[in-house]
């Protein structure tokens, strides 16, 4: 199939990034390796700055100090002069970044299949055809080949994000950024799009996944990092973040999961 | 009674007439909206305060004053600073600048509602700015702004008849000189009064038609 994704994974590296809202620090000299190929789960309480730093990655946020780089091109800004990059140069790194975003951000005049195939056409310039047969491939990848003519009104949340999903992947991104992308979702929903983010996963693709679901972190994810105030506190393996966190801060937030989460029935 | 042999004699001068207002009105209408749009983007993009306070002035004063007293002051006024315009292009130009603000602040009230994460999809994907504009953000904006546009240019319609003051030769105009010659003030300000609501039903039908395309994956349909 012409839309796998194992080849050429693109890393990131972020080296002391910070970013400011005014007087407010929204991140705090965050450094962080994501390995190709890859799934690196951003976890932590909301208002942490998780969002912020992954909106960093493709610069949809500015940050303001540090760097980013995709493999090893600085973006943002121009790597020598540090001045910001011309747009158009901005752009073409942005079509190898995917995003995936929590309220799915659909189009809602166009159809599923257009929905898809839109980026190929006005950025990759493909023809019509041609882009609309990627498009259909797409979407029949992500199990929803039959509802290609559908506008987003006419989709559950979780077949919406499966189109966005399909746009990003039709791109064939290098890398794809995953904002909470089930949070906006009914509980039943939230399987289906984890499914095929697991689907990526195995083939390959480098992830970055700000998410709520322990479960999929911990068991999907290679790298997990945990962010507070802004501030990245702890990265590691799965086994090492879930298992016995060092840090007092993870301890309590997973504690604060748990009990969230945990329900006992008393027997009558 | 209503005397209908006047419309023998009259009846060509009010057909130009007719013809006259309508393409006042189309006229008008399309560059008041082209300049209404080209403000309400400038209005987003520029941020520099010389020109947000320019533009800002700009659609006070416009709306702030009658069309009839820009009209004198662009025909009447204006070759004393060194513009003069014929009655038609002076009504055309009038028409324009009248109109401009009203569809700026449509457009720009418009272009706000549209979800930022629809544009941010966009921008996300590497789109070049003219295609988030063409693909997303008009066709967005337009559900929203549609019923508003159709309002304004139905407003557009009436106000023609002030090109009359500056001689134009539109259908007021012509019923003005068959009602002084023949005092037949009955039957002009009918046909008057037919055409325009005639006239508007017309591109209300066209307006409520272009809100269906428009707003049709809203409907129960797919």
């Amino acid at each position: 199939m012409a839309l796998t994704t194992t080849t050429n994974a693109a890393s990131a590296r972020l080296e002391n990034v910070s970013k400011f809202y005014g007087e407010f620090q929204a991140l705090r000299d965050v450094s962080l390796v994501i390995p190709p190929g890859k799934v690196t789960c951003l976890i932590g309480p909301s208002g942490s700055g998780k969002s912020t730093l992954l909106r960093c990655i493709n610069f949809l946020e500015e940050y303001d100090r540090g760097g980013i780089w995709i493999d090893d091109r600085l973006i943002g800004y121009d790597a020598v002069g540090g001045r910001r990059m011309a747009p158009g140069r901005l752009r073409e790194m942005r079509r190898d970044i995917g995003m995936v975003f929590q309220q799915f951000n659909l189009w809602p005049h166009m159809t599923a299949l257009q929905n898809v195939a839109e980026g190929l056409e006005r950025v990759k310039r493909l023809p019509r055809a041609q882009a609309q047969r990627i498009a259909a491939e797409a979407l029949a990848k992500v199990g929803l080949g039959d509802k290609t003519g559908n506008h987003p009104s006419r989709l559950s949340g979780g077949q919406q994000q499966r189109v966005a999903i399909a746009r990003a992947i039709a791109m064939q991104p290098r890398i794809m950024l995953f904002d909470e992308p089930t949070s906006a979702l009914d509980p039943e929903l939230v399987g289906e799009v984890l499914a095929v983010m697991k689907q990526l996963a195995a083939e390959g693709m480098t992830m970055v996944v700000v998410t709520h679901e322990m479960g999929f972190a911990a068991h999907v994810a290679d790298r997990v990092a945990f962010m507070e105030r802004g501030e990245l506190v702890a990265a590691g393996t799965p086994a090492e973040i879930f298992g016995n966190p060092a840090d007092a801060r993870v301890r309590a937030f997973l504690q604060s999961y748990h009990d969230r989460n945990a329900f006992d029935v008393q027997a009558g | 009674m209503i005397d209908l042999s006047l419309f023998q004699q009259y009846g060509p001068a009010l057909l130009r007439g007719l013809g006259m207002t309508i393409f006042c009105w189309l006229v008008g209408t399309v560059f008041a909206m082209a300049l209404g749009f080209v403000l309400a983007l400038v209005q987003r993009s520029v941020t520099a305060w010389p020109v947000q306070w320019l533009l800002r002035g700009y659609v006070e004063f416009i709306r702030g004053t009658p069309f009839l007293v820009q009209l004198f002051v662009l025909y009447y006024g204006g070759p004393m600073l060194g513009l003069r315009l014929d009655a038609l292009p002076a009504g055309l130009l009038g028409l324009t600048i009248y109109g401009s603000p009203y569809f700026a602040e449509i457009f720009r009230a418009g272009l706000n509602a549209v979800p930022v994460g629809q544009i941010e999809a966009a921008r996300a994907m590497g789109f070049p700015p003219g295609a988030i504009m063409r693909r997303v953000m008009i066709p967005v904006m337009l559900v929203s702004a549609l019923p508003a546009l159709v309002n304004f240019s139905i407003i557009l319609t009436k106000e023609t008849v002030i090109l009359s003051m500056i001689t134009v030769p539109e259908i007021m105009f012509e019923t003005q000189t068959m009602m002084a010659e023949t005092f037949a003030f009955a039957e002009a300000t009918l046909v008057l009064a037919l055409f325009f609501w005639v006239f508007v039903e017309a591109i209300s039908r066209i307006g409520r038609r272009l809100e269906r395309r428009a707003t049709h994956y809203l409907l129960d349909r797919s």
